[in-house]
């Protein structure tokens, strides 16, 4: 009798397991992917300004204000749906954001801005996708949060809600003391 | 040439095409190129995950792609690729994971099971030639037909 109970101990272990696994797998497989550039300096870049043709943006003059980098196109139905988050935050102007226009056609994606609205203060466009490939960008739409010193401290990939937005990004805004002038100056 | 001649050029044709994934130019040096090729089929396509660069035509694949071209262009080494994209799309991004402390008991399953196997096979077959035989019929008696 309990010669043969084991068998079934190990069968009703290996059930255990797979279930656990099963149930605690995420539903969308990219969600699991942590970026190793949390808690890490932004890259640098300069890229041509979308807008303003002609002149270029230096990532520098992020430094010492908190930005929201968003990596969007034209091409990325997701980017519509989040859209509409980002007019939001534009809205409750808590943070600047920062628009890395990827893999685009320029005059589509101006097109864009003038149609749905423009919640960037500054629209960069990485044509060849070689700023994108730096900050690991594989699924648009993706948004950093970087503070004052270049540190990304919250990421997320794929379209932000304004729920998303409150748990993950706020927070991390509202914990920080606010800057205080231009006294490093 | 016969029609059924033709239709099967043209369907294989149709494979070449298909097969024509990597846009990317040739490097200048065949060893460079086999690198370059053999690099293409270690890294995941991050769009597409069960894609390895080199079979994918999204465009990210293909940016990936011109960049290891580049890299090794520029003289980096495997190893230095390896790390390029690690550090920017984290472990995922190979197909085969690195060995660290974090996965060190996945790496150590297959031997740990192996040697788990051996030693209840030994211990069954210990057991087993302790048996007293207790068959019915001696073995040297013909079974009844």
């Amino acid at each position: 009798m309990k010669r043969s109970l084991l068998p079934l101990g190990l069968f009703a272990l290996i059930v255990v397991v797979l279930a656990v696994g099963i149930y605690n797998a995420p539903k969308n497989g990219s969600k699991l992917i942590v970026s190793p550039l949390l808690g890490r300096s932004a890259p640098s870049f300069t890229l041509p300004k979308l807008i303003d043709v002609g002149q270029q943006f230096e990532s520098r003059s992020m430094q010492g204000r908190w930005h929201l980098v968003n990596v969007w196109g034209t091409w990325c139905v997701e980017c519509r749906a989040e859209h509409a988050t980002l007019l939001k935050i534009k809205e409750q102007g808590s943070v600047p954001i920062i628009g890395i226009d990827w893999k685009d056609d320029d005059a589509a994606a101006v097109a864009w801005l003038a149609q749905l609205g423009n919640p960037y203060d500054m629209v960069v466009a990485d044509r060849e996708g070689r700023v994108a490939i730096d900050w690991g960008v594989y699924a648009a739409p993706e948004s950093f949060l970087v503070n004052p010193q270049g540190i990304v401290v919250e990421k997320q990939t794929g379209a932000m809600n304004l729920e998303d937005w409150q748990a993950k990004f706020l927070p991390h805004l509202s914990k920080a003391p606010s800057p205080t002038g231009k006294s490093g100056a | 040439m016969s029609w059924r001649v033709l239709a099967v050029l043209a369907m294989l044709c149709w494979t070449l095409q298909a097969a024509a994934v990597d846009n990317t130019p040739p490097l200048p040096d065949p060893a460079m190129q086999a690198r370059y090729l053999a690099l293409i089929n270690e890294f995941r396509c991050m769009q597409c995950q069960n894609e390895s660069l080199a079979d994918s035509s999204v465009g990210l694949a293909a940016d990936l792609r011109r960049e290891i071209h580049d890299l090794i262009l520029a003289g980096k080494s495997d190893d230095e690729i390896r790390d390029y994209l690690v550090s920017r799309y984290s472990e995922f991004i190979l197909f085969r994971p690195r060995m660290s402390l974090k996965n060190l008991w996945l790496w150590s399953a297959p031997a740990v099971l192996l040697l788990a196997g051996i030693l209840i096979a030994v211990r069954v077959m210990r057991q087993r030639a302790r048996l007293p035989i207790t068959d019915d019929d001696p073995p040297d008696t013909l079974p009844t037909a």
